[in-house]
């Protein structure tokens, strides 16, 4: 595609180092995200910038209008799917493991285990190295690689889930209670709330897991990228589209939708409809009423706050830099452990939800 | 317990009644004795064990996790003992040999014996081996904190469906009954004989009325009926009985039969001859009957002090009698009934009980002008306390459930006002894709000029039409939105007014016009009026001042 990537930046940054470089130096946080002059780029932009690196799909992540986009393949597509094909100049995809050169640094994709081509970035220079890990999560997940644990000197991690309250269990437990309350409710409709890149099609392929077969219907705004998920070789077996199903045939089904969707009066085509919604919030009951979640399943795309820690102590680095979420506790966390710590203030980024569209029609 | 745990939790989320049914018999079928029967009596509080205090919950988290992160958890939860359940840290226990979770019998029978300085380090170890869900509700239960919107009655019934039976048939067996309960599962599931209700005071299912229209009178012939007012207090069930050694036996149950005996120590003693009479719970302060304002603080007290028995002194007005010492009376007519009634609150001779009096009336108009004023047809002084008439057939036998055409209620006319509607918020369950909560507000005098000020809350009243109709307003005249929560346009001449009737008003700091109404319900959609002609506080100012002015001269007597 280009090769504007392995040329030299425009822009050097004072690289006139002096034995060990300063962290800060080589990526700091800046108003459109985090920024390396050394290699002249950001990652995970949240303005239009000249050179993106993009860690995964999910829109506060991933956004159109950067002259230059490096991400992994899944990442490209699950942006081009989103936003057309103009939603960058000019695009680079690169595989897990593979070192790229860019001006002073190199930089090297590592899977983050948070959803279909998500990556951590480390970024090097000299003899310092800083993991970028975007969001990730530590457990399994059968719909995308496993997070790598990559030793570094600071590790840049999230903070979503970061409170001690938040333990989310097995996956597999929730669905089987997904499972035990269509089994109760065999005349009513289920309809799971679900972020449409990464959530959904992991609750569509633990229920297949736990041998459920039937048809699992779709909400419109879900079709595209659960379809791309299974042209990558990922078994969800038979999906149907909500669109065009009469009421009487959605007795007894599971929808999965988009988590704005089952407050909707698109909800009104279903029989009774019972409300789930699977997120990592749901461990929390008042969050859970507060949405008016009928059944709440703790399946999060992010660590908790034990994978969080143990993700931080595995990586070996000295010294943490926490952003979006609950950076309070965590950068405690860390200093309590003799760790240096602090927040970094990055704005934009948090629950995908919030800026999540809907399918045209399904509204309605 | 986790399985128990799992039931409360899922319960907890259930807004709907038949479902939260179904899932409470999918328990009771899937869990054996003796855990069910004590999940049946943890649901309707027939649990007695001494509660852990707050205090003891924390300490015992500080002792295992970072006071920082404990602080920015409680804040962010909210609820100390959910955030206790969830950030406990996992047991490091030896691998394999980690004890099975403690299931609920356990849990029940140890905490009815554990001494004070053995209740924490127990408790420790069960929130070792439970899961979250299982933590939060062994908590809730030590803490004696279990709000899960669960009657006694929804439990009962749930059980009763185990064998189809009728509930009614449980609340009779009911005070014979102790956990785990398991010969009335024995027999609900066909394996066992009746039980046996041994109570000498048992309760007796209630028989209630149906709301009359006008069109109604058409049909009856006011020679059948006996007439009494309706009270605005609460329908009890006062009974009496001895027991095997021959001490009599005093029992208050709710209409639902939920045994209020603890609640109303004052009125037991007054029970003192073998029987059963159906009354109104009233409070009577120098032989004047208060109003339900003054009632209502008497009600739900966890602790009921001398002081609280002698300022609210608790009265029972009896309109029927079920069972006269040994007789049950409930196949008798209710002309007959009345009469033994009569004889016994005579023979009882107490002055906390009386008889609710009859109204002399000739036909249907002559008792609609009793309904329009109690006062001037023999309510006399106790008219306020009137919220209409009852009608009860003189043949009628005393019938469970709301059988046709036996007794009728008549209520008086309830206020009205016409209020501006200002924020909806989306209802829950069947309703949470419409928006079906509504905040309403009247006009009063603001800085610059004339505002709406809130004055209360409605969420049924309307039919499914009107909902529709109204959601579909709400969604086109949205100004802002807040989580679930729509600012509907409410300006002058753009908004749209609604006809709300309530039964009372009462002071209310929680409000910001001052004012709580009790039991407010959208009567009317008035879309032929525009905002601004809606009513105003002061309207709603001065029908509280003539209803504060009564208590506050009836409670300087008491």
């Amino acid at each position: 595609m280009t090769i504007e990537w392995s040329g030299a930046a425009k822009h050097r940054g004072q690289t006139a180092y002096i034995g060990r470089m300063r962290p800060q130096d080589l990526l700091s946080p800046v108003p459109a995200g985090l920024c390396c002059k050394g290699g002249n780029f950001h990652i995970d932009p949240v303005r239009p910038v000249e050179r993106a690196l993009i860690t995964h799909g999910h829109s506060d992540h991933a956004r159109a209008g950067h002259g230059a986009v490096l991400a992994t393949q899944e990442t490209l597509d699950i942006m081009r799917l989103r936003y057309g094909e103009n939603f960058a100049g000019s695009t680079q995809a690169v595989r897990y493991g593979e070192e790229i050169r860019l001006g002073d640094v190199t930089v090297k994709f590592h899977p983050a285990g948070h959803v279909l081509g998500s990556a951590q970035i480390a970024v090097s220079c000299k003899d310092t190295c800083i993991v970028a890990s975007g969001d990730y999560k530590d457990v399994r997940d059968p719909t995308c690689a496993p997070l790598e644990v990559v030793p570094c000197d600071v590790f840049i991690t999230e903070a979503t889930f970061g409170l001690p309250v938040f333990r989310h269990g097995h996956a597999a437990d929730e669905v089987k209670k997904l499972l035990a309350s269509v089994a109760l409710f065999p005349e009513r409709a289920h309809l799971v709330g679900a972020y449409s890149l990464g959530k959904a099609q992991r609750v569509i392929a633990l229920l297949r897991e736990e041998g459920y077969d039937a048809p699992i219907h779709l909400h419109g705004a879900m079709e595209k990228i659960t379809h791309y998920y299974q042209s990558r070789g990922i078994a969800l077996g038979e999906l149907r589209p909500v669109r065009g199903t009469k009421k009487a045939d959605l007795t007894g089904t599971i929808t999965l939708a988009p988590p704005t969707a089952t407050s909707d009066i698109w909800t009104r085509r279903f029989p009774d409809p019972v409300t789930a919604f699977a997120s990592g919030w749901m461990r929390v009951r008042a969050r859970a009423r507060q949405r008016g979640v009928e059944l709440p399943l703790v399946i999060s795309d992010h660590a908790d706050w034990d994978g969080l820690t143990a993700t931080i102590a595995a990586t070996g680095a000295g010294e943490v830099w926490v952003t979006h979420g609950q950076e309070d506790a965590l950068v405690h966390w860390c200093q309590s452990r003799g760790l240096a710590a602090r927040p970094l203030d990055l704005v934009g980024y948090g629950e995908e939800e919030e800026s999540e569209p809907l399918g045209e029609g399904e509204q309605a | 317990m986790n399985r128990f745990a799992e039931l409360l939790d899922r319960l907890a989320y259930e807004p709907g009644r038949n479902n939260k049914l179904r899932l409470i018999t999918a328990y009771f079928r899937e869990v054996g004795d003796p855990d069910r029967g004590y999940a049946l009596a943890a649901l309707t509080g027939a649990l007695s064990f001494k509660h852990a205090k707050p205090g003891l919950i924390r300490d015992l988290i500080m002792e295992r996790s970072d006071p920082v992160l404990f602080g920015y958890s409680y804040d962010y939860v909210g609820d100390l003992s959910e955030t206790v359940a969830l950030m406990w840290p996992k047991a490091t226990l030896a691998g394999h040999n980690n004890p099975p979770p403690p299931t609920l019998t356990e849990v029940v029978t140890m905490l009815r014996t554990l001494g004070k300085t053995e209740l924490p380090r127990q408790l420790a170890r069960w929130l070792d081996e439970l899961d979250e869900t299982g933590r939060w509700a062994l908590l809730k239960l030590v803490t004696g904190a279990m709000r899960i919107g669960i009657s006694a009655r929804l439990a009962k019934t749930a059980a009763a469906a185990l064998g189809d039976k009728d509930p009614h048939e449980i609340e009779l067996l009911w005070p014979g009954l102790s956990p785990p309960y398991t010969e009335l599962f024995a027999w609900l599931e066909g394996r066992g004989e009746k039980p046996v209700n041994l109570d000498p005071a048992p309760f007796r299912p209630v028989m209630l009325a149906h709301a009359i229209e006008d069109a109604d009178f058409a049909g009856l012939d006011a020679a059948d009926y006996i007439a009494e007012w309706k009270w605005d207090g609460i329908r009890v069930q006062a009974v009496a009985g001895r027991d095997a050694r021959g001490h009599l036996q005093a029992r208050l149950y709710s209409r639902t039969g939920e045994d209020i005996t603890k609640s109303f120590p004052d009125l037991t003693s007054s029970l003192h001859l073998p029987g059963a009479i159906d009354g109104e719970l009233l409070v009577v302060r120098d032989g004047r009957v208060q109003s339900f304002n003054v009632l209502q603080q008497r009600l739900n007290r966890k602790v009921v002090s001398p002081k609280l028995t002698k300022d609210f002194p608790m009265h029972l007005r009896a309109y029927d009698l079920l069972a006269d010492d040994d007789n049950d009376l409930r196949e008798l007519p209710f002309a007959e009934r009345r009469e033994r009634l009569e004889a016994f609150v005579k023979k009882l001779d107490d002055p906390r009980v009386d008889l609710s009096p009859t109204i002399t009336f000739d036909g249907w108009k002559q008792l609609a002008a009793a309904r329009a004023n109690p006062a001037g047809a023999g309510a006399g002084e106790d008219a306020e306390a009137v919220e209409g008439v009852m009608l009860k057939r003189r043949d009628a036998p005393y019938l469970p459930g709301r059988p046709k055409g036996q007794w009728w209620k008549w209520k008086r006319d309830p206020h009205v006002i016409d209020a501006v509607l200002m924020y909806a918020q989306r209802g829950h369950g069947k309703r949470s894709s419409y928006y079906s909560d509504y905040t309403f507000g009247v006009w009063t005098s603001g800085e610059a000029g004339d505002e709406l000020v809130p004055v209360g809350k409605a969420y049924f009243g309307f039919t499914d039409e009107e909902l529709i109709e109204i959601d579909r307003f709400v969604r086109r005249n949205t100004t802002e939105k807040f989580g679930p929560v729509r600012h509907v346009v409410h300006e002058p001449n753009q908004g749209l007014v609604l006809e709300v009737a309530f039964e009372g008003l009462q002071r209310s700091t929680r409000h910001k016009s001052g004012i709580a109404m009790r039991f407010p319900r959208v009567s009317r959609l008035r879309w032929d009026k525009p905002p601004r002609e809606a009513d105003r506080l002061e309207i709603l100012e001065k029908m509280l001042k003539s209803e504060t002015n009564k208590v506050l001269v009836s409670s300087s007597g008491g």
